[in-house]
């Protein structure tokens, strides 16, 4: 068999009588999250119905312009969802790092992937563009937040460390060196965790929805391995971003620690 | 502007918020000047401005006549290194922390008789590849001392060192530090709420109330 079959709209309304009967078993056993389910549900309806008339028109348009138009949105949507999604109000010198880490690390990334790997016309064509974007600049707005947030946190929770270390002649980046390397850490472990089960627990969304639409899996493997590597580096190159130039928003130009930076702990 | 040789540190009309205010202190060169006073009296805030870890509100600070404005804050500490009250220890083993305050300051390592001779000092009897973390509060403020003491600075600034000594113990701790700092003509400014060791071993009586130097006796 080669090809997709379609299925029809009642039939993918069948799936929703699956979500139904959640609803009802959550609902007998006294769970109190059958409106959770039942708005992410329709919600998520709602989005992808969307997504999918946008992206029949994009892929229509053909046009350059649009595309980097879609891209800009993307990444204002991932700037402002990593600052966000952060546990803790981030300082705006971290924010500020986060607007350019984010952008720069993820559309390099996107450009090395799209013009030296797939190369042709895929860099023109929207078909490929937008949903690589989306999943190398989605993969870093989560790396990032983690990054940012285990960079503030340690800071905070280990000022005592920082400021010793100051005090006995250190640079503000060797006072914050292993700060910044949990911080990395933090940032890529989800993608390295991610890598080391791909295949074997779970087989990739990208390489599935290929197979489902009749690629052969040799061929959907070659670009998941590719799109995971690119996802690697836009998150490590986004975050090391990060690590080079967020540790000095925590300080002075006197290389005093900024307390007016740290934000508060939050009670409890 | 001309200044004494003589003096390590000096400053006029130095402001910092509500917590001081110095309208002129010296502090001398190659002396133990030791600052008293209750706790939230500025001591601490004091060390601190001397180290450029906080910067003044008004006023100049010179060090060996220089104003301190003028030195990378970073060269500055360490030169002028800073023990802070609560001992810190990094990850590693009491050598990797005896070895810190050299390796921050990019300067090369001493070897473990140099080590030993520190531990002596600060009377810690330990093997040099312990666990720092274990050690208990006294034990790593033994380790912070012997810390500052391989770095070898111009001036250092003490603050309680002995707050987690056991009190059998911390004056002859202290007095050994202190002499130690004599023999090689390194300035020590130290503060402490202990009077009676402030007045064995200091050259210099700093006292300081609600933010004023209330004396300052050359003894």
């Amino acid at each position: 068999m080669n090809g997709i079959i379609d299925i029809s709209i009642w039939q993918m309304a069948v799936a929703f009588v699956y979500v139904a009967a959640v609803v009802i078993i959550v609902r007998m056993m006294g769970i109190p999250r059958e409106v959770q389910i039942v708005i992410s549900s329709l919600r998520m309806t709602v989005q992808l119905v969307i997504a999918g008339y946008v992206l029949v028109y994009l892929f229509d348009q053909d046009s350059i312009w649009l595309i980097l138009l879609v891209l800009a949105g993307m990444e204002v949507f991932a700037i402002a969802n990593a600052i966000r999604r952060a546990n803790m109000p981030l300082p705006t010198g971290i924010k500020r790092i986060i607007a350019i880490a984010l952008p720069i690390g993820t559309l390099t990334s996107l450009a090395f992937f799209l013009v030296v790997v797939v190369g042709e016309d895929a860099w023109r064509t929207p078909q490929y563009v937008v949903p690589l974007a989306g999943m190398i600049i989605g993969n870093a707005m989560t790396g990032i937040t983690l990054g940012a947030t285990r960079m503030v946190d340690g800071i905070r929770s280990r000022r005592a460390e920082v400021e010793s270390a100051l005090m006995l002649g250190a640079t503000p980046r060797a006072a914050t060196r292993l700060i910044v390397r949990s911080s990395f850490d933090a940032a890529i472990l989800p993608t390295v965790n991610s890598m080391v089960g791909m295949g074997i627990v779970i087989l990739p969304g990208m390489m599935t929805g290929q197979i489902l639409s009749g690629t052969s899996p040799l061929i959907a493997i070659k670009y998941q391995i590719a799109i995971m590597l690119g996802i690697l580096g836009s998150v490590s190159f986004s975050v090391l971003i990060l690590a080079e130039w967020g540790y000095r928003t925590f300080f002075t130009a006197e290389a005093q620690l900024r307390t007016e930076t740290l934000p508060q702990r939050q009670a409890r | 502007m001309t200044t004494p040789v003589a003096s390590q540190f000096t400053l006029d009309n130095v402001r910092f918020g509500r917590i001081l205010e110095v309208p002129h202190l010296e502090i001398p060169e190659g002396k133990v000047t030791c600052i008293v006073g209750r706790s939230g009296s500025g001591k601490t805030t004091l060390l601190r401005l001397l180290n450029r870890m906080i910067s003044p509100d008004a006023g100049t600070i010179l060090y060996r006549g220089t104003p301190i404005t003028e030195i990378d804050p970073v060269e500055l500490r360490r030169r002028v290194v800073m023990l802070p009250q609560s001992p810190v220890m990094f990850d590693g083993t009491i050598r990797d922390n005896l070895l810190i305050g050299l390796r921050f300051s990019d300067r090369p390592p001493v070897d473990d008789d140099t080590l030993h001779r520190i531990l002596e000092i600060v009377d810690l009897r330990k093997d040099l590849s312990e666990d720092a973390s274990l050690l208990s509060g006294g034990e790593k403020q033994r380790v912070a001392l012997g810390r500052l003491i391989a770095m070898q600075p111009e001036t250092a600034l003490l603050d309680e060192p002995s707050s987690a000594l056991d009190p059998g113990t911390e004056h002859a701790v202290i007095s050994r530090i202190v002499t130690a700092a004599r023999e090689r003509g390194v300035t020590v400014v130290m503060v402490t709420h202990a009077q009676d060791l402030a007045e064995q071993i200091a050259d210099e009586l700093i006292e300081i109330e609600a933010g004023r130097i209330v004396s300052n006796v050359r003894r």
